[in-house]
């Protein structure tokens, strides 16, 4: 297909028309028995004038086709150790690194240190964990927000929102961020959303991954606070180190048994 | 049942002849699914570098005690590296279907593999995702929607920031999409379209190529149109796709032909357009057009075709609204450079990938039709002639083509002044001689037009004697015959200087039609052909004894000709 010259450099010329010559029609034409009618065509989804390019795009899909972009690389790099103070997982590679302080050190809560998979989260933990007029407002009107980005009911319990997570949004009953705490002593129980990785399940089950906090590795045994009663571990793994930094802000809280 | 699926493909240490014969019957077995609505294709995400340093060798299939064995090790296991391994031999092991098989038939096996999901063990979580992932792309319904448990954690992840893990749980949701209706029925109220649309604002290429990729897999869903594309059009999303489709130096191909696609899945499904179009969808695609066919220019065209597709898909289909109708301002499309950047790209197509010249054609079409401004550009571009070499390409690209050249002769004479005769000429002897119903009739009624519009300038005396067209038509073809002969009577009555009996000169053989004053022959195989020329007595007695009548009797229970034949039969009757 020969195209002219001019064209390639029409491409890069400066947008506009020319002006268009003049339109005159004979009512004569498209007269049956001839019918042409110029027009615009539009083709709905199903349409087998699709096919073949849903064929070729399907076959991109299942990688026989080349793919278009190649795979990114993932250089190893000499080790090196994660620069939060008091984590000392050692890394070679930048992704896996990445993942790691996205995981445990991005969305930290302040307060208690724990970590959560997304801002959303950490946002109504903070909320309903660490902010004494929530407690308060909690009483009179419903406060606690639908976990679901994009849904804004609201409850007024932590039980309420769950039943509408499990109802209206299929999510599993025993989803893993939004264990109600348990009560801390008289007053009245103030659920809230809690990020851990409990046992599994109800069942007391060991759990198969730890509490979603600060680095794990650091079972280091610190004395517990006044008033909590969380279970430590003991088991040290021969891989850590006792930073200067080991105080308060990183105290192991892992769960053994979750309590309702 | 899923017939049209097909498994994962990974043509390692295979020769070339082998892997163009697999992907001839991936192929055809795709054009089937596609025929019974059944068209699903999985994505699988895996890290070569990753097999590369495991060793590479095959993974053997695992059985129920070391899949056990393995999971509590990974859930239990005292030393993390080991805990990992654990994961990383399981993840392996499930890349055969039979290891899949027995993991989702383990009691507590995905209930474990969900609770590692969400462990704080960074690298635990990665394998575990893995795993699943392994899992989505199985072919076996049973063993893909063992994973539904884990959609819930998935989707809270995609809110987060490690770009990897979320590329991964994209491809694990974008797997899982596709596998029923009853699975999209639970991922569309935990919120699946928010939690995609906030992964739209990603810096990360990775990410968001899977997130086309899964957002397009939505999008292609039966229950689209009504249960998901009108929430998707209420979200951030159509916006942020026009975004990411913008030309220049932060386009990338990847990213492109997925969001590419989910356009066109959400444009052709006509729910509402008019949107698309107020956010900039028409100028957008417009630049993006120029920007491809600039690309091409520069031989930097690997794998462009895969983006002009839905591209050309969206242009045309966006052109047909109603609010692009009303003609001026920024919902028009009236940069004549579309033009050149799109026969530039059917120049590519016509060497690379043909089969998507018609899709060009039917944008051309669609410029055309009702723009005497771009019919003006193909004349004053001289694109006509570059037109005509893509007749001979197939029966479709061919009908195609004179449609467009319909689009620009019947906006009249100052139009066909630059047509006729011409390059046309030969081209349109060529067409009418061929054996596709449509191209002929189409081929007619560019010439009735032509004819009407340019009478002075037809078969004239000087007009060369063209050899004669073989036509292997059978009566089938009744439309042909009726439109041949009308064009004929058409081009009779326009030489109404003529008197009649310079007509008689018709010769009317059996089974054919010779006109020597144009000196072409149209031959229809075994049948009585009717005269045109029934305003001239002799031709009708030649008709009447030719059986005419019975040839038109033959077509008058056609729907389509009856006005036609008895309109012939009357004046046949009443000479």
């Amino acid at each position: 297909m020969q195209l002219p010259p001019a064209l390639h450099s029409r491409l890069v010329g400066a947008p506009g028309a020319a002006e268009p010559l003049p339109v005159e029609r004979d009512p004569a034409a498209g007269a049956p028995p001839f019918h042409f009618a110029a027009r615009r065509v539009r083709f709905p989804r199903d349409h087998e004038f699709f096919e073949d390019g849903d064929v070729q795009r399907h076959l991109y899909l299942q990688d026989v086709l080349t793919q278009v972009t190649g795979a990114p690389e993932r250089p190893r790099v000499p080790e090196f150790t994660c620069q939060v103070a008091g984590c000392c997982q050692v890394f070679d590679s930048l992704e896996d690194y990445e993942h790691h302080y996205h995981t445990l050190h991005r969305n930290v809560c302040s307060f208690c240190r724990r970590a959560f998979p997304s801002v959303h989260l950490l946002d109504i933990h903070i909320l309903e964990w660490h902010d004494s007029l929530f407690q308060i407002l909690s009483e009179r009107q419903d406060m606690y927000q639908c976990l679901v980005e994009g849904c804004t009911e609201k409850f007024k319990t932590s039980k309420d929102r769950k039943d509408h997570l499990v109802r209206r949004h299929l999510y599993p009953a025993d989803f893993r961020f939004d264990k109600p705490k348990k009560s801390r002593g008289p007053a009245t129980p103030v659920a809230t959303v809690r990020v851990s990785a409990e046992a599994l399940g109800a069942d007391g089950e060991q759990s198969g991954g730890d509490g979603m906090e600060v680095c794990s590795e650091h079972a280091a045994p610190l004395p517990e606070p006044v008033g909590e009663r969380w279970i430590y571990s003991h088991r040290i793994p021969s891989t850590i180190c006792f930073g200067q930094g080991a105080s308060r802000g990183f105290k192991s809280t892992k769960k053994r048994k979750e309590h309702q | 049942m899923w017939s049209g699926r097909q498994g994962r493909l990974r043509p390692v240490g295979c020769v070339v002849e082998e892997l163009r014969c697999r992907r001839r019957e991936r192929e055809a077995a795709l054009r089937k699914a596609r025929r019974e609505q059944q068209l699903v294709s999985k994505r699988l995400l895996r890290d070569d570098v990753l097999e590369e340093v495991e060793g590479g060798c095959v993974a053997k299939i695992l059985g129920e005690a070391e899949i056990q064995q393995f999971l509590r090790l990974a859930q239990r296991g005292t030393e993390e590296k080991e805990r990992e391994r654990a994961l990383v031999s399981l993840r392996r092991g499930l890349q055969h279907p039979e290891t899949q098989q027995t993991f989702i038939w383990l009691e507590g096996s995905i209930r474990t593999l969900v609770g590692l999901l969400t462990s704080s063990q960074a690298l635990l979580q990665l394998e575990a995702a893995r795993c699943l992932h392994e899992l989505s792309h199985s072919e076996q319904s049973a063993v893909a929607e063992a994973c539904l448990p884990a959609t819930s954690y998935l989707l809270t992840y995609l809110s987060g920031h490690s770009s990897d893990f979320i590329e991964l749980c994209l491809y694990t949701l974008g797997n899982l999409i596709v596998e029923s209706e009853a699975v999209r029925r639970q991922l569309l109220p935990q919120g699946i379209v928010p939690a995609l649309a906030a992964c739209i604002q990603s810096p990360h290429l990775t990410v968001l190529e899977a997130l086309g990729y899964a957002l397009s897999q939505l999008l292609q869903a039966k229950e689209a149109p009504e249960m998901i594309i009108p929430s998707v059009l209420g979200s951030i999303l159509p916006q942020h796709i026009l975004r990411l489709l913008q030309p220049g130096p932060k386009l990338n191909l990847g990213v492109a032909v997925e969001f590419a696609w989910c356009l066109h899945y959400i444009i052709c499904s006509q729910v509402n357009n008019a949107l698309l179009i107020y956010h900039g969808g028409l100028s957008t695609l417009g630049l993006l057009l120029l920007d491809m066919a600039a690309a091409v220019q520069r031989t930097e065209d690997a794998g462009l075709e895969l983006l002009a597709c839905p591209v050309l898909r969206c242009l045309s289909n966006l052109l047909t609204e109603a609010a692009v109708e009303v003609g001026g301002g920024p919902n028009q499309l009236d940069d004549e450079r579309v033009v050149a950047a799109l026969f530039i790209l059917l120049q590519f197509f016509l060497q690379k990938q043909p089969s998507l010249l018609p899709e060009g054609l039917w944008l051309l079409n669609n410029l055309t039709a009702n723009s005497s401004s771009f019919c003006t550009s193909l004349l004053s571009m001289d694109l006509i002639e570059p037109l005509l070499q893509l007749l001979p390409v197939s029966n479709v690209v061919s009908v195609l083509v004179l449609t467009v050249l319909c689009n620009v002769a019947e906006k009249g004479p100052a139009y066909c002044q630059h047509l006729w005769p011409g390059p046309l000429l030969p081209c349109l002897m060529g067409m009418l001689a061929s054996s596709d119903t449509e191209g002929v009739g189409q081929s007619l009624e560019l010439l009735q037009l032509l004819f009407l519009y340019r009478p002075e300038v037809s078969f004239g005396p000087g007009t060369p004697v063209l050899r004669p067209l073989v036509s292997p038509w059978p009566l089938s073809f009744p439309s042909y015959l009726q439109s041949l002969l009308w064009a004929w009577q058409a081009y009779v009555d326009s030489r109404s200087e003529i008197p009649a009996s310079c007509w008689e000169g018709t010769l009317l053989n059996r089974g054919g039609l010779t006109c020597k004053a144009v000196g072409i022959k149209c031959w229809v195989t075994g049948t009585q052909v009717l005269s045109p020329f029934l305003s001239c007595p002799q031709a009708v007695e030649a008709f009447l004894q030719q059986s005419g009548l019975q040839v038109l009797e033959k077509h008058q229970e056609e729907a389509q000709l009856q006005d036609r034949v008895h309109a012939l039969q009357k004046t046949a009757l009443h000479r």
